[in-house]
């Protein structure tokens, strides 16, 4: 098998007596779909934030496309292809929508250390950002300050602002938390798009969501993966029903 | 959206007045007029290079008075080892406020909110001490500059309207620059990173290299007020750097209007009249200062020129 493009490798975070993350490995083929399920508390947002570099590990190493990035800071992972989503929308809020997808084009075209031409009127930026918007379908809404967009549309909106970092790999965190039926409806077909063309990492509480979509599926149980492989494996896991059956919620609608 | 809106029109009311003013002073002699508000300019200068890091950078800096100290005794001090050209002595004051803009900088971006206002104000603090020092220079009496910066010809400090036209041009001149830098890639970044640096990380950009590059820019602007003020007053002294200075700065970018381009202007114009007018009425002055500026700041949100925004649209 070829070079994964994201391996995790006995990865272990401890919280004082906590293990959060304990041992847990995990590949991610290029051109994949990964999804990320586990019970609430189950460590994921501490995995993901080991990925995206706002947590360091205790242990174990992360590599993307064959190279070591466990200590590298967010912005070093970002110029190399990793680009993620916030499980609760981080954006600049008083930017409108069309110039934060123009920084997030603009940190990945050349130096940002010009200080006389005007950003706003770069043709190859302002083209990038709006193409991203396209394709989330917020291109009618470029013009917008974020603070007066719906949620929905910021949660489409993070979705451009990754995508136009030309990303490798997209780490997502609950996409669809806090939608409606029909905007969650709307996010998976946007999603099944969108794999056609990047490797994903995705986090979600959205069952059915997450068994449309995925290639396969890693279950996350007290920090450790219990299980790990496409849809219909998972499913009939007995270890996985356990989990989500047995002693603990039923966690397949949230939000 | 073309017709002029209620602070474009203050404003352009404003520059026109600036510029008009030496002409004002001479038909009607009113020479002091001239000297207030070459000293109004000079702090402008200070406020506007204060707003590119406060108002567009997030940062909020409780020592930028230190660089009006650190351009004016490169001032001085050259003044009084001879050196009196000002092709030396200003490029001295800018070179000098940028390298202390870089060293603290670098020291205080380490920290966010209340740590980096409080760690300025710490460096700024130990300027003052370090100028207070300073015996050779005067020491905490200050150091007269006996002769004003020299130009060879090309332009005479000690004329009080070619002063004061100086003054200016080099206050349109920053605007000038913070205007474009702000709308530039640089600028954008600083901006983000204001207003949320969690974001701008995330989409691959360091915090800290802008926002000290950010820091070192407006620091050297306020070098070039401190140098203009030293002139002006031919005079410096540790009292310029005093936090109380750094205090007024602020209060000047914030009655103004944080974040924008002339907002600092028109803090730096309304807050030393105030202070002129109310200190020939009373001696507590300050006392009727305090709470007015409260006021302001209290249901005037975003300054002079937010209250002018809303009017222009309301």
């Amino acid at each position: 098998m070829a070079e994964p493009l994201l391996r995790v490798e006995k990865l272990v975070r401890r919280f004082g007596g906590i293990v959060a993350t304990d041992n847990v490995s995990l590949d991610v083929a290029s051109g994949e779909l990964h999804a990320i399920i586990g019970p609430n508390g189950a460590g994921k947002t501490t995995l993901i934030s080991q990925l995206t570099g706002h947590l360091e590990p205790h242990s174990g190493s992360v590599s993307l496309a064959g190279r070591d990035i466990t200590y590298l800071p967010a912005y070093r992972r970002c110029a190399l292809g990793l680009a993620r989503s916030f499980q609760i929308t981080s954006l600049l809020l008083d930017f409108t929508a069309a110039d934060n997808v123009a920084l997030a084009a603009q940190a990945h075209a050349g130096t940002s250390f010009r200080f006389f031409a005007n950003a706003r009127k770069e043709r190859g930026l302002r083209d990038a950002a709006h193409a991203a918007l396209d394709r989330v379908g917020l291109g009618h809404r470029a013009d917008v300050v974020v603070s007066r967009l719906s949620h929905g549309e910021r949660r489409e909106l993070e979705l451009a602002v990754a995508l136009a970092s030309k990303p490798k790999l997209l780490l997502l965190d609950e996409p669809m938390a806090g939608l409606g039926v029909t905007e969650s409806q709307r996010m998976v077909k946007l999603l099944q798009e969108l794999r056609k063309e990047v490797s994903i990492v995705l986090v979600e509480h959205d069952m059915p969501a997450v068994f449309a979509l995925a290639d396969r599926i890693s279950v996350l149980v007290y920090g450790r993966v219990i299980a790990s492989g496409d849809p219909a494996a998972i499913r009939a896991n007995e270890d996985v029903k356990r989990a989500y059956l047995g002693d603990q919620h039923v966690v397949t609608h949230h939000g | 959206m073309k017709s002029l809106s209620a602070s474009k029109a203050v404003t352009a009311l404003m520059l026109v007045g600036l510029v008009l003013l030496p002409l004002y002073s001479s038909l009607s002699g009113n020479i002091f007029i001239l000297t207030l508000f070459t000293r109004i300019i000079i702090l402008a200068l200070a406020a506007a290079s204060l707003n590119l890091i406060m108002g567009f950078g997030g940062m909020m800096s409780f020592g930028h008075a230190a660089y009006l100290g650190i351009g004016g005794y490169a001032v001085g001090m050259l003044a009084q080892e001879g050196v009196g050209s000002g092709f030396v002595q200003f490029p001295v004051a800018l070179a000098a406020s940028a390298i202390y803009a870089l060293v603290i900088g670098a020291l205080s971006l380490r920290t966010r909110g209340v740590y980096f206002i409080m760690i300025t104000l710490a460096f700024a603090q130990m300027a003052y001490y370090v100028a207070s020092g300073l015996a050779r220079y005067g020491g905490d009496d200050g150091l007269t500059i006996y002769k004003r910066s020299d130009f060879s010809g090309l332009i005479d400090l000690s004329n009080r309207t070619q002063f004061y036209y100086l003054c200016l041009a080099c206050l349109f001149g920053v605007i000038f620059l913070i205007w474009r830098i702000v709308n530039s890639r640089f600028g954008l970044v600083v901006q983000g990173l204001r207003s949320n640096e969690q974001r701008m990380q995330a989409i691959g950009f360091p915090a800290k290299r802008y926002q000290l590059v950010c820091f070192v820019i407006s620091g050297t602007m306020c070098g070039l007020a401190g140098a203009l003020l030293a002139n002006n007053t031919d005079f410096v002294s540790p009292a310029v750097m005093y936090w109380t200075r750094s205090g007024d700065l602020m209060v000047m970018v914030i009655l103004g209007g944080m974040g924008t381009l002339f907002g600092p202007v028109m803090g730096a114009v309304v807050f030393l009249l105030l202070e002129e007018f109310l200190s020939q009425i009373t001696e507590y002055w300050a006392l009727i200062m305090g709470p007015l500026l409260l006021l302001i700041v209290l249901f005037g949100r975003g300054g002079i020129m937010g209250v002018l925004g809303r009017a222009g649209r309301g």
